[in-house]
């Protein structure tokens, strides 16, 4: 423990230091833009900023990389709650809550509540981080296969809690996503799977995010033009400073969501599988499960917002553990940070925590230092955001088109993904007129492939024996939360029925 | 401050650098090619593997070294065993901008995958970066396995149960094991995951049983002491490995090998060729890449470019075929 504080403190004395201090502060205030902008929250950030790098010694050049991956965290929500547009995937489950807050007028409680809880993330996860990086680093090479699958099928519990009251519209959703979350190249035999019409780009697979910008995007841009007709329909939002404490203190309402998801998050993003996109959308089911007002989720819950935040904050964190302990980076961008280790001689493994301690601790006190400066800085710049929606949406809508078209093409670089798009966007628009909840479709595209390999190899390997996955503690214990999170909101239904059904009200889930 | 008055410095000697050097090369320049739009750096493997850990070094030391005045951009599709990267160079026909780092699937996946349509022979030659190597990895908890002896008799006596992981079938380690298949006369369990640092964890954290790694995803864990290596598939040892034994001592007729090159798109025009032939000659000869051959186990012994490189994956696209059909496809495939 003292010798965790000795280096602690030498970590942060050197991410003090005037030109990493300098570092951390361009690079939080690039990353919170170039997370904003749908398209560009990509790798091609990053890799274009590269060569900054080489004009400063490794120890800043890592940090301000990381800086530059921590401020595009915090960006990704600005997109997502003032345009509707999730700037990165990582930002999708931002969408279903900040959204429908910021059209209500409150874009600037959900803002808030968006850095805030991702301040709250990003300090837990790091205070995690230095405290157990080595017993989770151990923790996470217990993780196989199985126990991946087991995670899976916790997240897919998750969902439960998502899609509102029609269990068949739910379910439908869901097969949707998977259906289209077998799209392409077999993972294991490399068989070419749904290939419609032999249109080769379907051979890459469906890009998550061009379907998440599709549907919500374009398709809430149409639905919002037939609603309204063009009008202005957000109310000018007053900005004054009693306003924005009113908004800070709402913290309270968010808290214990925001925790959660903050640990969550931090546990799923040291798992080199998974990462922050899974952390963010099984933050979101899960606190819509535990809410006591599920309902208003997906129509502005801001607890919906500060769940996702919190956990994709906390998840990028985490992605550091696998990626300086095993050498897996977790996201396109850890990969260039890992890039940029290896150009400076630093070899990612086991022994880079003994054998450099010093650019391992300078990377943790940054990532301290970065925390506070990106949610001042993200404050700081609310009013700037907020006044984007003031706009009247005949003017905000080719703007949102041509930032949708720029996003779905900047992560492929394929015409092909701008098409898909666009008929993505057409198909949410009829699936919000029809009533069919959109967000399972969209878990289920991402957690799809995942949970699809992981399932084929431990079958691989316990020879099709089903028995893999409660044999293995880790896993089992993740299959029986899952069991009990799917069985929840039926026993909540059934205690409520049974409350309304006696005249005075039976014995208080006596028998739970 | 100091830096950066040095930098300045820098910037001002390189802009008078530049405009003496451009003076001279002013007839040159009309004929001379360069990009002009970030150049699409594939790699046909996934994230963590020995050649991602390439791609993002040599992406790394252009910049560096500011030998080119677009960015690389690495691009990983690692799907269906290379088939992925593949189809999306023969898509990107003509193309000036593009150029593919590969592994062996590179000759194999084509062969396996008979529906695929792609003709390697048609993508443009660039050069040959490195050849890589492989050994046989166990984790360091198995003390009951302390050679090859040991390894295939252990192997025989868990029959399928035993597990090894690879990055896909047709991949090369995926041929490897086929080849120990038939030589050692055993059946084992192949699990595919998606890269060769994922494998690597995955023998750490004790989910398969052994590996055919390259040194560069296992030689972390090994130097922390969680992973052995038993046997060597080179002709000699390596300088890396010095105790190690070869399988050849041993009497196994076991040498393969990974090329490591790069390649353009069917129908890149030759200025542009001719230009990435420079680039990755400058790279393949700067001390940096050299430095890490010698740590990785590379072996970077002579650089081979253009018509020669196209020579030579003819020789290695024949030498897999008769190793797919001498070993069966059904043997890589698993079906």
């Amino acid at each position: 423990m003292e010798s965790i504080l000795i280096s602690l403190s030498g970590g942060l004395l050197q991410a003090l230091e005037p030109l990493n201090l300098f570092m951390i502060i361009l690079g939080c205030t690039v990353g919170l833009f170039v997370g904003a902008m749908p398209g560009l929250g990509s790798v091609n950030g990053v890799a274009i900023l590269l060569p900054i790098t080489f004009l400063v010694p490794p120890t800043a050049a890592i940090i301000f990389l990381a800086a530059v991956y921590y401020g595009a965290m915090y960006g990704g929500a600005i997109s997502s709650i003032t345009l509707g547009i999730p700037g990165a995937s990582t930002a999708v489950a931002t969408v279903f809550d900040g959204r429908p807050l910021a059209m209500s007028g409150k874009a600037d409680q959900a803002l808030t509540a968006a850095a805030i809880a991702s301040f709250i993330g990003g300090t837990i996860s790091v205070i995690l981080f230095t405290l157990f990086a080595p017993p989770l680093a151990e923790f996470a090479l217990k993780f196989g296969p199985p126990e991946e699958f087991a995670l899976m099928v916790l997240a897919f519990a998750t969902f439960i809690g998502l899609g509102g009251d029609d269990i068949p519209k739910t379910m439908f959703s869901i097969l949707i996503g998977l259906v289209l979350a077998t799209v392409g190249l077999d993972i294991i035999s490399g068989k070419p799977r749904l290939i419609f019409f032999d249109v080769p780009g379907f051979l890459h697979g469906i890009n998550f995010l061009v379907l998440a910008i599709g549907i919500y995007g374009i398709g809430e841009m149409l639905w919002t033009l037939e609603t309204t007709g063009g009008k202005v329909i957000v109310h000018k939002v007053k900005l004054t400073w009693s306003g924005f404490m009113t908004n800070v203190r709402s913290v309270r309402v968010y808290i214990k969501s925001t925790t959660l998801g903050s640990i969550l998050g931090y546990f799923v993003g040291t798992l080199p599988a998974a990462g922050a996109t899974p952390a963010s959308l099984m933050s979101y089911g899960l606190a819509k499960t535990f809410s006591k007002d599920p309902d208003s989720f997906g129509k502005g819950n801001i607890a919906g917002v500060a769940a996702p935040e919190a956990a994709n904050n906390a998840a990028s964190t985490g992605s550091m553990l696998p990626m300086i302990t095993l050498g897996i980076p977790g996201s396109p961008t850890t990969a260039i940070l890992l890039g940029g280790m290896i150009i400076w001689g630093l070899r990612p493994g086991p022994l880079l925590f003994s054998e450099n301690p010093d650019f391992v601790w300078g990377l943790i006190g940054s990532l301290y230092v970065a925390n506070l400066f990106t949610v001042l800085i993200n404050l700081a710049f609310i009013p700037v955001f907020v006044r984007v929606l003031t706009l009247p949406f005949t003017v905000l809508a080719p703007i949102i088109f041509v930032l949708c078209i720029v996003g779905g093409f900047a992560p492929t670089q394929t015409m092909h993904d701008v098409w898909l798009m666009l008929l993505f966007g057409i198909v949410g628009y009829l699936m919000r007129k029809l009533n069919y909840p959109v967000a399972p479709a969209v878990l289920a595209i991402v957690l799809g492939p995942l949970a699809e390999r992981s399932l084929r190899q431990s079958l691989l390997s316990s020879q099709g024996d089903v028995l893999i996955f409660v044999e293995r503690p880790i896993s089992a214990m993740c299959i029986a939360i899952a069991v009990a999170l799917m069985l929840y909101p039926l026993f909540l239904a059934w205690r409520k029925r049974r409350r309304s059904g006696s005249t005075n009200g039976g014995p208080e889930g006596s028998d739970a | 401050m100091r830096k950066l008055r040095n930098f300045f410095a820098g910037t001002a000697l390189a802009l008078g650098a530049f405009s003496i050097s451009s003076a001279g090369l002013v007839e040159k320049a009309a004929a001379d090619w360069a990009p002009r739009k970030p150049v699409e750096f594939i790699i046909m493997a996934g994230t963590g593997g020995g050649a991602d850990q390439i791609a993002r070094l040599l992406q790394g030391l252009i910049e560096q070294k500011n030998l080119s005045p677009r960015p690389f951009i690495p691009i990983n599709k690692p799907g269906g065993s290379g088939a992925e990267a593949l189809l999306y160079l023969k898509g990107k026909a003509g193309d000036d901008h593009t150029v593919l780092v590969t592994l062996n699937s590179f000759y194999t996946t084509p062969i396996i995958q008979t529906d695929l349509g792609v003709d390697i022979s048609t993508f443009t030659p660039i050069g040959r970066m490195a050849l890589d190597t492989f050994l046989l990895w166990v984790h360091a908890d198995r003390t009951d396995i302390s050679d090859l002896d040991s390894y295939v008799a252990t192997v025989k006596a868990a029959g399928k149960d035993w597990k090894v992981g690879g990055t896909g079938s047709g991949q090369e380690d995926s041929i490897l094991t086929a080849m120990m298949e038939a030589e050692f006369d055993y059946e084992v369990t192949y699990i595919p995951f998606p890269g060769g640092g994922t494998v690597a964890k995955n023998l750490i954290g004790n989910h398969i049983d052994s590996t055919v790694n390259n040194p560069a995803e296992q030689n972390e864990f090994y130097r922390a002491g969680q992973s052995k290596p038993l046997v060597q598939f080179t002709p000699e040892r390596m300088a890396a490995y010095p105790d190690i034994p070869t399988a050849m001592e041993l009497g196994h007729d076991i040498v393969y090998f990974m090329q490591r090159s790069i390649n353009g798109p069917p129908g890149m025009s030759a200025e542009a060729q001719a230009w990435y032939i420079d680039l990755f000659k400058t790279l393949f000869e700067s001390e940096e890449w050299q430095t890490f051959c010698v740590e990785d186990g590379l072996t970077c012994d002579e650089w081979v470019a253009g018509n020669d490189l196209a020579a030579f994956h003819s020789e290695q696209g024949m030498r897999h075929r008769e190793l797919i059909e001498s070993v069966g496809a059904s043997a890589i495939t698993g079906e």
